[in-house]
């Protein structure tokens, strides 16, 4: 049994927006009868150009009807380029979270709205120059790029959660690897909006769960967030770091690099005094 | 809210009978059956009793019992075993619908220098003895085919298959988890080498299973240890789950006519209402050669987790072949062996009855069924659209 929030179930049980508009200003149709989801999302513009109602049909599981509806009650109101800046994790977190294996159902829903606004704007459906990844659920490699560097996805499983890419005959592994490689390996951009403190830490936060402590704990080791004060990390040393003599390089080259490249470059990592 | 439970492939309830005489065994007589003493000895011969039970009901002697913890270990005890004792052979036939407890271990012993066949089956579940023929080779070690399959309730021919196989010397093993206490099972009427059986499947508990070797078959044991089971299974037997595994079959002889009579016409009824009042639906697998208590039914233009979920608001309980449940992206290997099209496989919900299920509970469920489908078809935009179905 998947665990669902009860928001996931309240929006499967209950979902709001069922339904199709007549006469929409922006149309899609995402998934397939194949993939075993699929959406088709309507919406209509008032006369400030914001969306004035928004609709769905989903064939799916739980996870991906709930995710369809909160996408149009999330969209509701906002004008096509607030939308535009709606992401799968919104929609995720709009329902509390899904299991990590439910994820590829809020990227449905992100795929929907950005097509059914490029269908509302008259552009090209097709990304231009995408391939086609993984035949079994047609999925191409801008939309692995794409979901690898918006979730920050680290292995072929992840990809396959977020997208379903690899999900069926696992003969695109290697090709998934390499975009997960490539994408991980590319300088960051600084054009990422500017991060609001509650959002840098939760992001520190996350970037030492995920991409520090797994390597410490491999050794061994550990480290604790103590606090954060503006760019300042202040972390206490565990485990086989905190006897361990060159912690102090271990914390400078791998816990402060891996911040900068992922947080931002103006993280200093501290550990806290003895 | 009451339980439907018409779930009994995936487990049972146990049964009073069975619970009764296992309660002793917990505080009462702790004894360990190998003891020297007598207040050890007299569980012993309790279990010698459950064992003599187990043989009645499959038409074996007591010697050919082993347990085991469950249906998986009896599975794997039995192939790794007849390759133990064929070490010159590294062939394995197998069927593309088997459960994962063949279907998996068969896979991991490809990456250990065996060579395993899958063999086909139709569009019914049907397996075609003459793919069986062909496939086997002189350096095939075992066959191993399920009797009956969980997720369609069809039924193999496995005791031709065994002669088939016995013509080329070659070792039978049945996974029978499905159809033990369903259908009759004589082993004596025929030449099946190795039997695996789970207790939960026919109201024994869970943790409690039994792998059947026919005298004379050369075994080699998978878990070693103490003396226990003449030596072939190790570990201080689970005395209160062989009591009581044994007190099921006893039952499950005494219900088998029950479960192809009174059960079959309920599934049957089930059956046979849900296809009549809910449009674009099907049933999965050969009608004429299933297991009495199981029905597979696809509904279209849905998808079964969302099925389940709506069923569980009203307490019903059943299982789905659907991608989202299979936890994978793919629906379930058995459905699509059988090339059931994907808009029928993503919306497959099987149902499987046992004597505990009432006429009332399956006329409750054939009332609530339509209303579900319709309001999940309501939601779906391939439900009444005009494009054609997507086929891949």
């Amino acid at each position: 049994m998947w665990e669902y929030t009860d928001k996931v179930k309240e929006y499967f049980l209950n979902p709001r927006n069922v339904g199709e508009i007549e006469n929409p200003d922006g149309v899609a149709e995402v998934g397939s009868l194949a993939c075993g989801d699929a959406l088709k999302l309507t919406f209509k513009l008032d006369e400030n150009k914001k969306i004035k109602d928004a609709k769905f049909k989903t064939f799916g599981c739980a996870s991906a009807i709930a995710s369809s509806s909160a996408l149009t009650e999330i969209i509701k109101g906002m004008t096509i380029e607030e939308a535009l800046k709606v992401t799968n994790q919104d929609i995720a977190k709009y329902l509390g979270g899904l299991p990590d294996e439910k994820m590829h159902c809020s990227v449905m829903g992100k795929q929907a709205l950005e097509k059914a606004i490029e269908n509302y704007r008259g552009a090209p459906p097709l990304e231009t120059g995408a391939k086609i990844i993984c035949e079994c659920f047609g999925v191409t490699d801008k939309e692995i790029e794409r979901a690898v560097r918006e979730n920050n996805l680290s292995t072929v499983e992840d990809v396959t959660n977020y997208t379903k890419a690899g999900g069926g005959c696992g003969n695109c592994h290697d090709a998934i690897q390499q975009i997960i490689d490539q994408v991980r390996t590319e300088p960051k951009t600084d054009a990422k909006p500017k991060l609001t403190n509650i959002q840098k830490i939760r992001l520190i936060e996350e970037t030492i769960e995920r991409e520090i402590r797994p390597s410490l704990k491999h050794d061994g080791g550990d480290i604790e967030i103590i606090d954060i004060i503006g760019n300042r990390v202040i972390v206490a040393t565990r485990g086989a770091c905190s006897t361990c003599k060159a912690s102090d390089i271990t914390l400078k080259h791998f816990v402060e690099q891996r911040l900068k490249e992922l947080v931002s470059p103006d993280i200093v990592v501290e550990e806290v005094s003895k | 809210m009451n339980t439907i439970y018409l779930d009994n492939n995936a487990t049972t309830q146990v049964a009073q009978e069975v619970l009764e005489v296992m309660l002793p065994y917990f505080r009462e007589f702790y004894g360990n059956p190998s003891s020297m003493h007598t207040f050890g000895g007299q569980v012993g011969q309790k279990i010698r009793t459950a064992r003599e039970q187990v043989a009645a009901l499959l038409g074996a002697m007591p010697e050919e019992i082993i347990f085991t913890s469950c249906g998986t270990e009896s599975d794997n005890a039995a192939i790794r075993s007849a390759l133990m004792t064929r070490p010159d052979k590294k062939h394995i036939i197998t069927s593309r619908v088997e459960h994962p407890a063949i279907r998996a271990l068969c896979a991991h012993l490809a990456t250990q220098g065996y060579r395993v066949t899958e063999l086909p089956v139709d569009k019914n579940g049907l397996l075609d003895l003459e793919n069986l023929g062909k496939s086997m080779t002189p350096d095939t070690a075992v066959v191993s085919l399920m009797w009956g399959n969980n997720e369609t309730g069809v039924i193999f021919p496995v005791e031709a298959a065994a002669r088939l196989a016995h013509e080329k010397g070659i070792l039978f093993h049945t996974d029978a988890v499905q159809s033990t206490g369903k259908i009759p099972i004589n082993l004596k009427n025929n030449v099946i080498d190795m039997l695996s059986i789970s207790g939960h499947k026919l109201h024994a508990p869970k943790g409690i299973g039994v792998l059947y070797i026919r005298r004379g078959t050369k075994f080699s044991p998978f878990m070693i240890g103490g003396h226990q089971e003449k030596q072939r299974r190790g570990g201080t037997e689970n005395t209160p789950s062989v009591i009581g595994l044994g007190k099921a079959c006893e039952l499950a002889a005494k219900n088998m006519e029950k479960e192809n009579t009174y059960v079959a016409r309920l599934r049957d009824k089930l059956e046979r209402e849900l296809l009549k009042r809910i449009t674009q639906s099907r049933v999965n697998g050969d009608p004429a050669n299933r297991l009495p208590n199981t029905t597979n039914i696809s509904f279209e233009y849905v998808e079964g987790e969302a099925i389940l979920l709506l069923m569980n608001e009203l307490g019903i309980c059943a299982s789905s072949g659907s991608a989202c449940t299979s936890g994978s992206l793919q629906p379930s290997h058995v459905l699509r062996a059988m090339g059931v099209p994907f808009t029928m496989a993503h919306g497959s919900i099987r149902f499987s009855l046992s004597i505990n299920n009432t006429e009332a509970e399956i006329d409750f469920v054939i009332d609530k069924m339509p209303a579900i489908i319709e309001r999940l078809r309501g939601m779906s935009p391939y439900w009444n659209s005009s494009q054609p179905a997507c086929t891949v």
